[in-house]
């Protein structure tokens, strides 16, 4: 049988699209509850115009990872404070598979730029080196879930998110442009925490 | 005019409003939208700068007057209309037609932009040129992400938006601003994708393209269309109050705009009343770049400061610029 704090893990599988973080860290689950096989989530948000398509999305990826636990009969995720909330229940949205690749590939890029600052390796050596060259880490380990996640195979360390490697004279500008990226969703997040601190001053941090 | 250490700063606020959303005038929608804008301001903004609720949602006209020019060292700020009917079925939120009531009381102080929508067809471009002659407008104000009916938005690059931007062209509306970055209704597709800018830029040299919000939460993006589009600038309003939360991320995103667009092409905004020049101002020019950052972003100079936060957006509206404040660098 599922417990609440099986389906609590379950959700930490759950990212933001737009953020590469999962929504339990986030603070976006504002409840959930587990009676005979029976889980309910509810999901909240930093505005009640956060754009749909990624609020479908994290609904959508909640509904699955909830159902995939063992005993589970009936899953019902719903969204708090939306303009959106009945559209997410009722409709069906459009497949939104291009736009989850859009974002996986900024999430690589973003843990790609986290990797190599934290390498501190000249440029010469980051051309040449392969993925058995790094030694193991958390942000070791974060690239290589942005890799799979993208079904990257190949052995070169630096590659642009379609896993061709990147040559040395393009180097730089590659990294600098994974920089940005790594700056915009993390300048975003910072921006959603606290929209999310602003909207349930007295509930963060209570929840799990 | 900002004054310190003996530096003379024009100031320009690049974005400010003078909107009703008073119960009268808003709908639900109206409401969840207020707010939001209410949440932006109470999470950034210092604590003896948030406002009772009431008061956000209609704020006076002694209240702008005051907080922009009298005590916020603005010495021209541009009007962005957000007209919003749909939520605001009373007047509107923030429109044109709102703000000339004021800019014409203060016609040394304000500069009027307009907005259209391409969606509204030759009717719409017939009531912009009647606009355009009425208010002298140099500038418009665009939101791609509207929905309208069962439109979920525009893009820029697409066919029907092209009149309007010849319009444009040919009336003297030069400075496109568009509204990329925190959304009103994207659902089906990324509201937030600046590529459209890219084609548009590159087809209409002769306008300028100011992407507010600095394209946030894609700055990545923006950075890269800027690259390549020497007509895209960068609007700061939302970018601006991390300052003071959240100053090291404010100090990576204003370093990778120095980085990839340059000092010339970046302009100050409050976005008034969601945040107040005031305090914006003095930090900014206080601002720089925390030192185990600089490695990587350099340092801000005062002359990059001055552009931001004046000369810059002096040069799109032909703005006459004190001698004290001038720059030898801008020459406007």
């Amino acid at each position: 049988m599922t417990t609440r704090h099986a389906a609590w893990a379950a959700l930490g599988n759950v990212l933001d699209p737009e953020l590469d973080e999962p929504i339990t860290s986030l603070g976006f689950v504002a409840s959930l509850e587990v009676e005979d096989g029976a889980v309910t989530a509810e999901l909240r948000l930093p505005t009640y115009f956060c754009a749909p398509n990624f609020v479908h999305m994290m609904v959508a990826d909640a509904d699955a990872e909830l159902r995939a636990l063992p005993g589970v009969s009936a899953v019902r995720v719903g969204v708090a404070g939306h303009f959106a909330a009945e559209e997410f229940q009722t409709e069906i949205f459009p497949d939104m598979a291009d736009l989850r690749l859009v974002f996986r590939r900024k999430a690589f890029l973003a843990a790609q730029s986290r990797l190599v600052r934290s390498l501190g390796w000249d440029a010469d050596t980051l051309a040449g080196a392969a993925l058995a060259d790094v030694p193991p880490s958390p942000l070791a380990e974060a690239y290589g879930r942005a890799r799979e996640r993208l079904g990257l195979r190949g052995a070169w360390l630096i590659t642009d998110p379609g896993g061709a490697r990147v040559p040395r004279d393009r180097l730089a500008r590659h990294l600098r442009f994974a920089d940005a990226v790594r700056v915009s969703i993390e300048g975003n997040a910072e921006h959603c925490r606290a929209l999310l601190a602003a909207r349930y001053p007295d509930e963060l941090g209570g929840v799990a | 005019m900002y004054h310190k250490d003996g530096v003379s700063y024009y100031v320009v606020d690049g974005h400010v409003h003078y909107w009703n959303a008073s119960p009268d005038n808003r709908n639900r929608y109206g409401e969840g939208f207020i707010e939001c804008f209410y949440n932006y301001s109470s999470a950034l903004s210092p604590a003896e700068w948030v406002w009772p609720y009431e008061k956000f949602c209609k704020y006076t006209e002694q209240d702008l007057i005051h907080d922009l020019f009298e005590t916020g060292y603005v010495d021209k700020a541009i009007f962005q209309p957000t007209y919003l009917r749909d939520f605001y079925p009373g007047e509107g939120f923030n429109t044109t037609e709102r703000n000339a009531r004021i800019a014409g009381k203060h016609p040394d102080r304000f500069i009027l932009n307009g907005a259209w929508d391409p969606r509204d067809g030759a009717e719409g471009l017939r009531v912009l040129e009647e606009k355009a002659h009425r208010y002298g407008l140099k500038g418009v104000k665009l939101y791609t992400a509207e929905w309208r009916g069962d439109s979920r938005g525009y893009k820029l690059s697409d066919p029907i938006a092209y009149p309007y931007l010849e319009k444009c062209q040919e009336l003297g509306i030069v400075n496109i601003h568009v509204h990329k970055g925190p959304t009103i209704w994207p659902l089906n597709r990324d509201a937030f994708d600046v590529a459209d800018i890219d084609q548009a830029a590159t087809d209409f040299p002769g306008l300028r393209f100011i992407v507010e919000h600095v394209g946030l939460p894609r700055l990545e993006d923006f950075c890269w269309i800027g690259v390549q589009e020497p007509n895209v600038y960068g609007g700061l309003a939302v970018a601006m109050p991390f300052i003071h939360s959240r100053p090291r991320y404010f100090a990576q995103i204003v370093g990778e705009l120095l980085y990839w667009l340059g000092e010339d092409r970046l302009l100050f905004a409050s976005d008034y009343a969601i945040w107040s020049p005031r305090w914006l101002v003095e930090k900014f020019v206080d601002f720089q770049i925390p030192e185990d950052m600089q490695g990587e972003y350099g340092t801000i100079s005062v002359e990059a400061k001055r552009k931001i936060l004046g000369l810059n957006a002096a040069s799109l509206y032909d703005l006459k610029v004190p001698d004290e404040a001038r720059s030898a660098q801008v020459g406007t």
